[in-house]
């Protein structure tokens, strides 16, 4: 299987909007060959912003961009695209619904040496309490370039986690992307697997390796917000548990979303995401993974723990 | 230049009409920031009646000046400018920060949008860069028209201006204009006393901004800052000093509302 990258297939998908679209705009701040934002900035070098080592000014000025008709990708890693500047999208962004596509790059553990400093554990948390944003967290390459798309096509600010990895894909290239809607991976009548990020192929493993023991159904959700009950009832259909994974954390990630759209379901719940603790450096991303228990064999056991 | 003195009178009267709005706004026994949106009644009120290019009744159209109120707790005063144009009817003024009111405490785009509000802020610090961030893309589309940004003093202790200040120099943006009130003032007393700012204009001329320093509160001196930075090829900054006005979050007693009243002009 030939390994692909999330970041790639987002830098194409930026040059290809940027083909059919004078309006999009992209802004870096001093990692665009990391975020690849310079993909862009190669193809359309007038359309590309570099505003330096400075991602609150960024995001305001994504924030001006827009408000007079451009459709600005803000770009940085996840961890100081949603925290470093959270008040600049928050009061200039959030607040006024403003077409701003914020894109949260190196996401999760995904910048495994770097350390806690640079792993996003929280992104997810506090962009999905804003309102007005929408949060798209995909699963594959292919996905990462379909989510950019329609992160562009939608009016309203976005918020896009995007992991560094070189992985295989897991959808198709032109399988359909729409806001919202859970994608059902596998089918499975006993337990639901809701998984985000590259949690959704480790949970096309768990299911695997389940065969002939539990039927489990694997769902991918691509989108974190907005989340709609009657949706998810629907994708999880008949089965009886709920196991949620994510390279985020358990507080405020997806499992919490899911737990507030199933509110009052008789659904039992299990989370597998890390545990209210911060990110640190290892020498691959694998070893990271297990380390914090991110794992398909997590998933498993949370599959099993339900059934039992 | 081109403006006379018949000109400046009429901006002084209309400033005059600014703040009697504002009063209004505000009401009797209630807070209000009524010292920081005196002190830039002026520059607004010669803004919004001579040097920006705007039309009510054509509100979105695409070569309009804007203006960001950076300072954004005097929302009050660019309400009573656009209320004075023509943007909404007058007496909503009077309904500012009621519940059911489209004029909310601090400029806010969904709300008061389509009624002259170009951009969100309360947050200090933010206006300058989204100000950058429109100027930049105005250019691009090759619309010549004018940003304007009103920031405070105070405000000026906020890193992201600075970080504005910078990216505005870089991009060589000259159709933006940074205004600086310079009312001595910041909500918990003199700017000087609580965090001495130092010398503004030095500042602002290390980080490669033209500075026009004018007396925001002399008419024709504004105006001359104001089509002054026009000439200016790179970025423009006025500074406006303005008398300090005494008050960052008041409210009026019965007694001071009716004075107020009678001295800008009294249709009460």
């Amino acid at each position: 299987m030939s390994l692909t990258n999330q970041r790639v297939t987002y830098g194409q998908a930026l040059i290809d909007l940027g083909r059919e679209n004078n309006d999009i705009v992209v802004l870096d701040a001093d990692l665009g060959s990391s975020t690849m934002g310079r993909m862009f900035e190669n193809e359309f070098p007038k359309r590309h912003i570099e505003v330096g080592i400075a991602e609150a000014n960024m995001t305001s000025i994504g924030a001006g961009l827009a408000l007079v008709g451009k459709v600005p990708f803000v770009n940085s890693f996840a961890v100081f695209a949603s925290g470093r500047a959270f008040d600049q999208i928050r009061q200039s962004i959030a607040i006024g619904n403003v077409n701003v596509k914020i894109v949260g790059s190196s996401a999760g553990l995904s910048d495994f040496g770097d350390g806690a400093t640079h792993q996003s554990v929280e992104d997810i948390a506090i962009m999905r309490s804003l309102p007005n944003i929408t949060v798209l967290s995909p699963c594959d390459p292919n996905e990462a370039y379909q989510a950019t798309i329609a992160a562009a096509k939608h009016k309203g600010p976005v918020y896009l986690r995007i992991n560094r990895i070189d992985c295989p894909n897991v959808t198709k290239v032109d399988a359909p992307f729409v806001i919202g809607q859970p994608v059902v991976m596998k089918e499975g009548s006993d337990v639901a697997v809701l998984a985000t990020g590259y949690m959704v192929r480790l949970a096309l493993e768990a299911a695997q390796s389940l065969e002939g023991k539990v039927s489990v159904k694997v769902v991918n959700m691509h989108t974190i917000k907005p989340l709609c009950r009657e949706k998810l009832l629907a994708a999880i259909g008949g089965c009886k548990a709920v196991v949620t994974a994510e390279e985020h954390s358990v507080i405020g990630g997806l499992g919490s979303a899911v737990a507030e759209a199933l509110r009052s379901s008789p659904l039992p719940m299990e989370f597998v995401g890390i545990n209210d603790v911060f990110g640190r450096s290892a020498h691959n991303y694998a070893e990271l993974l297990e380390y914090f228990g991110l794992t398909s064999g997590s998933i498993e056991q949370a599959v099993l723990k339900l059934k039992a | 230049m081109v403006f006379d003195k018949e000109v400046a009178g009429r901006l002084e009267d209309k400033a005059n009409a600014l703040r009697k709005n504002v009063v209004m706004s505000v009401g009797v026994n209630y807070p209000g920031h009524i010292g920081g949106s005196f002190s830039a009644a002026d520059i607004m009120a010669a803004l919004y009646f001579h040097k920006m290019k705007h039309d009510p009744k054509n509100r979105y159209m695409p070569d309009r000046d804007r203006l960001v109120l950076s300072k954004g707790h005097i929302a009050i005063l660019q309400y009573a400018a656009l209320a004075e144009a023509g943007y909404f009817p007058m007496e909503d003024l009077a309904k500012t920060k009621q519940l059911s009111s489209f004029l909310q405490g601090h400029p806010d785009l969904i709300k008061s949008g389509e009624y002259g509000v170009e951009a969100g802020t309360g947050s200090l610090g933010q206006g300058l860069s989204i100000g950058v961030g429109m100027a930049y893309g105005l250019r691009m589309d090759g619309i010549f028209c004018k940003v304007y940004v009103i920031l405070g003093d105070g405000e000026l202790a906020e890193g992201q201006v600075w970080e504005a200040a910078m990216a505005a120099n870089t991009f060589g943006l000259d159709n933006l204009v940074a205004i600086v009130d310079k009312n001595d003032k910041q909500a918990q007393g003199a700017v000087k006393d609580r965090f001495d700012l130092g010398g503004i204009p030095e500042k602002w001329k290390a980080f490669g901004w033209h500075v026009i320093e004018i007396n925001g509160h002399d008419m024709a001196d504004v105006l001359k800052g104001l089509y002054g930075a026009d000439k200016f090829k790179g970025k423009g900054l006025d500074i406006a000093e303005a008398h300090p006005a005494g008050m960052h979050n008041a409210s009026l007693t019965k007694e001071q509302y009716d004075q107020a009243m009678a001295t800008f002009g009294g249709r009460a």
